[in-house]
């Protein structure tokens, strides 16, 4: 189970603020694609990724118990 | 003292309790940089924000601006805080002090650290306007990531 957590306009769009997914060892890539074909999220494309709270790049492997934030472009300060 | 330097909290910042965390006998200059809630963007007229964050990454984050504010500008003494939740016009959404010797690092290092998180914290502000609500981000009113996204030397 890998779990995914949802921010800003990502958890208006599905109305749900985390995901549980069952897969285990995927690339981050592999990550968004599944979940843009699953879920109607507007665009994944420009969205970082986190696991377990340290920014991921495309090509690092998630696997299950991980924590994944889906980080839309920030807005702080 | 155990003084958290880096903090996201959904209270009123108060400024001074910032200054103080910072204060040192060897400092000669604190800064301090206070965001504040802007009524007007361009026209646009702000009702009130709302922000979310993705708090123990947000904490994280904020200190690792902290260390990097360290090696570039040695003998520093940093501490962030971020408010989250509703806040309206004119509140305090974060605070930023810098302490240092003297007082040339103390302003570059302040104005970096703005800098860093509008980059890396995952921090999103919400604008309700007079005529609707937008999430900022990938919105040309803060910050336009040209490319599509960040890019990837802001997260190293």
């Amino acid at each position: 189970m890998i779990t995914i957590l949802l921010f800003a306009q990502l958890q208006e769009e599905i109305s749900k603020d985390r995901i549980e997914l069952h897969a285990d060892h995927l690339t981050v890539r592999e990550l968004k694609d599944n979940l843009q074909k699953e879920y109607p999220f507007s665009r994944l494309d420009s969205v970082m990724v986190a696991v377990n709270e340290v920014y991921a790049l495309d090509h690092d492997i998630v696997t299950a118990g991980d924590v994944v934030a889906l980080i839309p472009p920030v807005s702080g300060g | 003292m155990m003084d958290n330097l880096f903090e996201v909290v959904d209270k009123p910042i108060v400024v001074e309790e910032l200054v103080k965390k910072v204060e040192r006998r060897e400092a000669g200059a604190i800064t301090t940089f206070i965001g504040t809630v802007r009524e007007w963007t361009k026209g646009r007229r702000t009702m009130y924000l709302e922000y979310q964050a993705y708090v123990p990454m947000a904490v994280k984050m904020l200190t690792k601006i902290g260390e990097e504010i360290t090696l570039e500008w040695p003998n520093t003494k940093v501490a962030i805080t971020h408010r989250i939740g509703r806040l309206n016009i004119s509140d305090i959404a974060v605070v930023i002090a810098v302490s240092t010797p003297h007082r040339k690092a103390a302003y570059e290092a302040n104005e970096y650290a703005i800098e860093r998180i509008k980059q890396i914290v995952p921090i999103w502000k919400k604008e309700h306007w007079e005529d609707g609500e937008t999430w900022i981000g990938d919105q040309l009113e803060n910050k336009a990531y040209t490319s599509g996204k960040p890019n990837m030397e802001d997260f190293q």
